[in-house]
């Protein structure tokens, strides 16, 4: 262990175990930030850096261990505490009340005096971002604003509270690399001023980026602790995983040039009559990966829905192989060829049940082969066995209900039933959503044996390094609309990035691509 | 006439706007409470109990807030401590308390040999009176001073509960709690606290409303199967049409006021209607309010975003 002497700690912690139930989520933690230092906290999905931070603000009780902030023993039962220690935590799923300003949910539970809230309490808080540099309108409300936006109050929260231990769970991944920067200059200005600031993430070039020190868990016990500049990405991937990884993510030539599916000028709206997508226009080849980048709710979803036949379209048409499908039922369009696997943030959403195991789950979409007007589970649960095998799924058995699955095991199931039905199109949103990277790696290699089939694969994804190496063609989607259609060979992440924000009217941002 | 008729109409929405009142402050701390009818009930039963023992005006009142805060209790126990769902526990606290209130009802019908009356003296407390000066203005004065004690209180009550809501930072935490307590217990604000005292208080506001009532529509005279008869459900209906603020709700609760006593104030030789028909018109705009509101898409005046969900910290 590496105790660098005489420089306050601003945590510690000492042999922090926590279980859920037989589940051991953390094991004998340790852990120690200095102030006026940045952290990292490295791992793969589940191994434990939320719950550990959960247990900073608050959230959880330790089971065992010892907290120290600022070199005193504290016990932390409840956020009230954790807020008074001086520790701020922006939550990875935001804690703000959509319904209500960005000052009300500023001043939220503070402890100040006085019965009423201020007239002029928004006053207040403009002086306080504008003293830090943070555009944020005080009186517009939570459910009005921008991913970046809501980010914006949430440090503006942990600013006003004074908190002097900053710790952010994956802070980035909804942000523009733009977005990006400008974050980390904030947490650069506060490590400044003294700050301790633990950074959970799970892109390497960022932990490279900003960190002073990593520490990586690995299956809920702490591997490591390396100074970051003595590091670098391969060494902190094994780290991270416990083998050697290979990074890079291989890109497939193929040479199909045919054209599968033709999009023209397509417009959906919502039942508002608000348009989610305007004229949209854009072709996917056979063997090609095409990649559809944007801001979290620039029309993904929409897209996705209408090509799959779940979202009525108000004006265009979508071709495949020279005929519409517009108005063609969801059945008819997989029958056709075309199938979708939308992961959404809690992954069980949209295409599995999750109370269903794997069998009962590969009926959902088979259910209506065969004769007379019983199912056969014998088919389908052949399929979820050679699934299980060619995958690599962990699961007790195929009949244990998939929400008892971990997420890269469900992403697995989901996408492997997709292709089992040998589709030409093949639409995927968020495939790698919270996965680790060895999991990833194995879709993109799922995904890449499909191009190689010929099948034309709609690639919505969210991190751009990924999708500058994996797609043939980038498509960048704001607002509803298409601001470019790129070769991934010859953009950068940079270029990407402007095209995502682009067309906003929002000023100050604007540059020439 | 006129005057006549929206005078009937403002007594006959107090104890609407009671159980509106109340039960906005439950739902705004993010708990829907449909047990309304059962704690009136009991609250019409414990106001007429004490007002026929004591004969004090502010002892029935009391009495009645206490009932309800107590049959708030047990909701509140149920579905924020353990977890219950909210909407059968609610519909339960309707069929207990109604029961209850009905059995004490019955004993002490029985234990007065006849028909339990209240004394001349406390009637007198809660007559209509006009009050000084501002009861002499031409119509208005008829119209808004000359009422009995309770109707200013149930608009008090709504008043401050406004207040309280929007202006205060109590109030701003209550209404974090009710959209979405995840972010109220981040930002250090104790969620079960927030959510008992609210439910407590909304309980014993509605309750208030069932003694209003027993006392006033009473007339007196305590009548085992006619005391609430479906108030509790208007009110919670009007939550809803009065959006959610206490201060729209003393509008709304005049509307429905006036639905229920329209039939006594409809020209009878011109217009022939049965009068069960005029029964029925209070439960037929509930139903129509619902729908109406239920297609009314905005922000700001719609159900908290965290009601009737229950909330557990350590939850995966």
């Amino acid at each position: 262990m590496e105790q660098i002497n005489h420089e306050t700690m601003a945590i510690e912690l000492k042999q922090i175990t926590k279980t859920f139930g037989s589940v051991v989520a953390n094991n004998k933690i340790d852990l120690s930030v200095k102030q006026g230092e940045i952290l990292a906290l490295l791992g793969e999905n589940g191994s434990g850096k939320t719950t550990l931070m959960n247990m900073l603000s608050g959230i959880y009780r330790p089971d065992s261990g010892s907290i120290f902030i600022n070199g005193a023993p504290v016990t932390i039962n409840s956020p009230e505490d954790s807020i008074r220690l001086g520790v701020g935590m922006i939550h990875q799923h935001f804690k703000l009340v959509e319904a209500l300003t960005a000052t009300d949910n500023i001043l939220l539970g503070s402890r100040e005096k006085g019965i009423f809230l201020h007239k002029k309490r928004s006053e207040k808080i403009r002086e306080i971002s504008e003293r830090f540099g943070l555009e944020v309108d005080p009186e517009k409300k939570i459910y009005q604003m921008s991913v970046s936006e809501k980010q914006t109050v949430e440090i503006l929260k942990v600013l006003y509270r004074k908190a002097d231990i900053l710790i952010l769970d994956e802070p980035t991944a909804v942000l523009t690399p733009q977005e990006t920067t400008r974050l980390f200059e904030i947490l650069r200005r506060m490590k400044q001023e003294g700050c301790a600031v633990i950074i959970i993430t799970h892109k390497l070039n960022e932990v490279l980026e900003i960190s002073d020190r990593v520490t990586i868990l690995r299956k809920g016990e702490s591997v490591a602790t390396v100074t970051t500049a003595e590091t670098n990405a391969r060494e902190l991937t094994e780290l991270m995983v416990g083998r050697p990884v290979e990074l890079a993510i291989h890109h497939l030539k193929t040479d199909f040039h045919e054209n599968l599916l033709e999009v023209h000028h397509l417009s959906v709206a919502d039942e508002e009559g608000f348009e989610t997508l305007k004229d949209v226009s854009f072709d996917l080849n056979r063997g090609e990966i095409l990649g559809v980048a944007g801001v979290a709710g620039s029309g993904q979803k929409e897209l996705c829905e209408a090509i799959a036949g779940l979202l009525p379209l108000k004006k265009g048409a979508i071709l495949y192989h020279n005929e519409d499908l517009a108005g063609k039922s969801p059945n008819e369009i997989i029958k056709m060829g075309i199938s979708m696997s939308f992961i959404p943030e809690d992954r069980l959403g949209m295409g599995l049940a999750a109370s269903m195991g794997m069998v009962d789950n590969m009926l959902l979409k088979k259910y209506n082969e065969g004769k007379g007007p019983f199912v056969s589970k014998k088919k389908a649960r052949e399929l979820a066995k050679k699934l299980v095998k060619q995958l690599d799924i962990v699961t007790p058995s195929v009949d244990t209900p998939v929400r008892r699955l971990s997420g890269g095991n469900v992403q697995k199931v989901l996408l492997g039933r997709e292709i089992e039905s040998e589709p030409n199109v093949l639409i995927t949103a968020y495939a790698v959503r919270g996965l680790d990277i060895n999991s990833s790696y194995t879709i993109y290699d799922l995904l890449n044996e499909q191009k190689k089939k010929g099948v034309g694969v709609l690639f919505i994804g969210e991190d751009l390094d990924v999708m500058l190496e994996l797609c043939d063609r980038i498509m960048v989607l704001c607002h509803g609309k298409i601001t470019g259609i790129v070769n991934a060979k010859e953009v950068t992440k940079e270029e990407l990035g402007l095209l995502m924000t682009d067309a906003s009217g929002k000023g100050g941002d604007a540059h020439e691509v | 006439m006129i005057i006549n008729f929206l005078f009937a109409a403002i007594k006959a929405g107090t104890p609407l706007l009671f159980g509106t009142s109340g039960e906005i402050m439950s739902e705004k701390s993010g708990n829907i409470n449909l047990g309304v009818e059962g704690m009136m009930f009991m609250g019409a039963f414990m106001g007429f109990y004490a007002a026929y023992h004591t004969g004090s005006l502010a002892l029935a009142l009391l009495a009645a807030f206490a009932i309800g805060v107590f049959a708030a209790l047990i909701y509140a126990v149920l579905t924020v401590s353990f977890m219950a769902n909210q909407n059968v526990t609610g519909l339960t606290l309707t069929i207990f308390g109604t029961g209850v209130a009905k059995f004490f009802g019955e004993m002490m019908i029985s234990k007065s040999g006849g028909s339990p009356k209240l004394s001349e003296r406390f009637l007198a407390s809660i007559s209509e009176k006009p009050i000084p000066v501002l009861g002499d203005i031409p119509l208005l004065g008829k119209l808004l001073f000359s009422h009995n004690p309770l109707v200013y209180l149930s608009v008090i009550i709504a008043i401050i509960c406004t207040i309280y809501m929007l202006k205060t930072r109590h109030g701003l935490n209550m209404r974090a709690v009710g959209e979405n307590p995840g972010a109220a217990d981040a930002a250090g604000v104790n969620v079960t606290l927030v959510k008992y005292v609210h439910i407590l208080l909304g309980g014993g506001i509605c309750a208030l409303g069932g003694a209003y009532l027993s006392l006033i529509n009473g007339g007196g005279i305590w009548n085992n199967s006619s005391v609430v008869n479906g108030q509790g459900w208007i009110s919670v209906a009007l939550v809803i049409f009065a959006s959610w603020n206490p201060a729209k709700a003393i509008f709304g609760s005049l509307v429905f006021g006036a639905f229920s006593v329209l039939q006594f104030y409809v020209p009878k030789n011109i217009i022939v209607i049965p009068n069960a028909f005029y029964v029925m018109l209070p439960f037929i705009i509930t139903t129509l309010v619902l729908i109406i509101s239920s297609m009314r898409k905005s922000r700001e005046g719609s159900q908290p975003a965290g009601c009737g969900v229950n909330y557990f910290r350590e939850e995966r």
